[in-house]
């Protein structure tokens, strides 16, 4: 076994038991770390096949961005766990029979063999993200412009879900805090000078 | 080669769109009738451009992503037309419920975007995409109305079961790629014309997650469970939507990757389709007499249709496959005249679903009626209306590919089938109506709903025109 197989059944055996942590886990917030630590060896999993741009982007995008905003929602939703993962246990021994009925099947067909690699991959370019960028705006520029419009619709269909016009909001209104006048915030009052203290 | 001219109908959508959505932040809450109008003249445009291009070579450009022939073109035109018409219906039922937004105009216009480039995709991984754009502005349409809890969980739904769909079709694309090592549909077809179809395990493999993808979005039995509780739970003009534009746009992925595609590995996945068409006929018009509710009835009924679709299909021949691309776009037509006769009869904070609410139709509305009455006609295949010509050149092309035992069947269920339609109509033209509160549209509505009733007439006494150009379409594509 090279050193190259090692660290991959390394990184392989990590994946599969954080990607089952995650599943399995009943706190949410380790669900979530668990989820990170299988990007991350994802991630490393990309660099030993010398993606390592996709790598990159993965631990920048998912890690950095997608699972902390995850984290954010756990946290700030009142969710009820326990009720969301009360068919787990009863669903269970279905879901793994059929899982594992689907498993052999596809070790069946994939053992037939065509799959093989009969020629070598080509060598990596040296510089992953030039030559990912290079066919992304030339020899893909399509599919890549359908995943933009696909992006559009998604924040549109964000918007038309959640945003709600509050009447009863409190906005800040900047221009008319800055025009506003000594006389519309302080009220002098004239009022007589009390007596203090002799007659009480 | 690029040849970035050669999507001019797309790109001039999306700029369309990309223009009507920033013109829509600056128009008063009461003018969301620009927003429509400015869809429409999109819709028609876009028409326009696709028809200019009709005709001529099949030429691919945009590094072979993209194919320009009259298939791809006929089915944009019934697209783009099917969903203007789609608007004008959906106009009252958004402004009686109080869903006037320009936002469901642009959804929907980002769906028909979707739709063509999955009519026009020369390339697995753009008709994935394609689907997803379809997709995505679809789950959305469904969930608009947000306060609505039904709407919610059928939207929930529909994305679930959605997302465990495309995952299959992916799925057996990658596997497809694995394979053959090409994208392109041309490549693959190369891949498939060298090998043994029926011994190549991995192949077969492949084609089971494809079928079962394709089969999901037509909302195929054993692939249906989503349908009836989606048209239910959606608002009467999405569910429209989604009842008769979309099914051209899923023939439009059966045909580039079935028959173009792995078009010779028919006798592979024709045993698929065989099940899936033969289960669809029987459980949806079996079912469907047991529903009340009339848009659960449409669903029931849409799955026995898109079962007579893929019976269509698989045929493998030109003759099946321009029977099929016939019965798509007429059934498309007639689904929207029936939901549009549905928000004909809501009015505001009531929504009409269940049969109670056509009884008495004909003495509300005699011509609404007598529409109603075609456009059932049609669904349930009786002369002289064209879904009897649908159904008769389906069951001629099964018959010629030697399947005489399920096109015995598929008549039998056609008649099984009638009962519930002419149930309804019995309701409408015999019982007493619940209330008689007089039905009111407006003049473009009721000028297309009765274009769109007796066009249901028109067409099925003559035929040929629209099959001459389905069929030319076919031949033009090689199919």
């Amino acid at each position: 076994m090279t050193f190259e197989q090692i660290i991959f059944y390394l990184f392989a055996g990590v994946l599969v038991i954080a990607a089952a942590g995650m599943v399995t886990v009943r706190n949410p917030i380790y669900a979530a770390l668990c989820l990170i630590l299988s990007f991350f060896t994802s991630a490393a999993l990309w660099l030993l096949l010398e993606a390592e741009f996709l790598g990159i982007v993965l631990v920048l995008v998912y890690v950095g961005a997608v699972m902390v905003l995850f984290l954010f929602v756990i946290m700030m939703l009142d969710l009820n766990l326990d009720l969301l993962k009360e068919g787990f246990a009863r669903y269970l021994p279905v879901g793994l029979l059929v899982a594992a009925v689907v498993a052999v099947e596809m070790i069946l067909v994939l053992q037939s063999g065509p799959f093989g690699a009969t020629q070598p991959a080509a060598p990596a370019p040296a510089n992953n993200t030039e030559a990912l960028g290079e066919i992304l705006y030339t020899d893909y520029v399509y599919p890549f412009e359908i995943a933009a419009v696909i992006l559009v619709v998604a924040i549109i269909a964000a918007i038309v879900l959640t945003l709600r016009r509050r009447p009863d909001a409190r906005k800040q209104d900047i221009s008319q805090q800055v025009q506003v006048r000594r006389e519309d915030r302080v009220r002098l009052v004239k009022m007589k000078a009390e007596r203090s203290g002799k007659e009480a | 080669m690029v040849n970035i001219a050669i999507a001019t109908p797309e790109i001039f959508l999306l700029c369309t769109i990309c223009l009507i959505l920033l013109i829509d932040l600056f128009l008063k809450e009461d003018c969301r009738m620009v927003t429509y109008l400015l869809s429409q003249v999109a819709l028609l445009a876009t028409a326009l451009l696709v028809y200019s291009r009709l005709g001529g070579e099949k030429i691919t450009g945009l590094n072979d992503m993209y194919v320009r022939d009259d298939l791809g073109s006929v089915l944009k035109i019934s697209i783009l037309l099917l969903a203007a018409g789609v608007f004008v219906y959906a106009r009252k039922y958004l402004k009686d419920k109080n869903l006037w937004k320009s936002e469901f105009f642009l959804l929907a216009l980002f769906a028909v975007l979707g739709m063509m480039v999955m009519a026009s995709a020369n390339s697995l991984l753009v008709i994935y995409l394609g689907l997803e754009l379809l997709a995505l502005s679809m789950y959305t349409l469904v969930a608009f109305n947000r306060d609505d809890g039904r709407s919610s969980e059928a939207a929930m739904k529909y994305f679930v079961l959605g997302a465990i769909a495309s995952g299959l079709l992916l799925y057996g694309f990658s596997i497809l790629y694995g394979l053959s090592g090409r994208l392109d549909i041309a490549g693959v077809a190369a891949y498939v014309s060298g090998q043994q179809v029926m011994t190549n395990l991995p192949l077969l493999f492949a084609l089971v997650f494809v079928v079962a993808g394709i089969a999901f979005k037509f909302g195929a039995v054993p692939f249906h469970m989503w349908v009836p509780d989606v048209y239910q739970g959606a608002p009467t003009a999405v569910t429209m939507f989604l009842g008769s534009v979309p099914k051209v746009a899923a023939l439009a992925m059966l045909l580039r990757v079935l028959a173009e595609s792995v078009g010779l590995a028919n006798p592979a996945w024709a045993q698929m389709l065989l099940v899936f068409g033969l289960l669809s006929v029987f459980l949806g018009n079996l079912i469907a007499i047991a529903q009340f509710n009339l848009k659960r009835m449409f669903a029931y009924s849409t799955i026995a249709h898109m079962g007579f679709i893929l019976l269509g299909a698989l045929s493998g021949s030109t003759e099946g496959y321009s029977a099929a691309l016939f019965y798509t776009i007429t059934y498309a037509m007639t689904a929207a005249g029936g939901f549009a006769i549905l928000v004909l009869l809501g009015k505001e904070g009531f929504e009409a679903e269940t049969l109670d609410d056509i009884k008495g139709l004909n003495e509300r509305n005699p011509w609404y009626a007598f529409i109603m009455m075609l456009l059932l006609f049609s669904m349930a295949g009786i002369p002289p209306t064209v879904g009897f010509y649908a159904k008769l050149s389906i069951i001629q092309a099964v018959m010629q590919a030697g399947y005489l035992w399920p096109a015995v069947f598929m008549v039998v269920m056609s008649v099984i089938g009638a009962f519930y339609y002419l149930r309804a109509i019995k309701m409408m033209y015999f019982d007493k109506p619940d209330n008689s509160d007089p039905i009111n549209a407006e003049l473009d509505f009721n000028v297309l709903i009765s274009v769109n009733g007796v066009l249901m007439v028109v067409l099925g006494i003559f035929p040929s025109a629209l099959m001459g150009i389905c069929s030319a379409a076919m031949v033009a594509s090689h199919l």
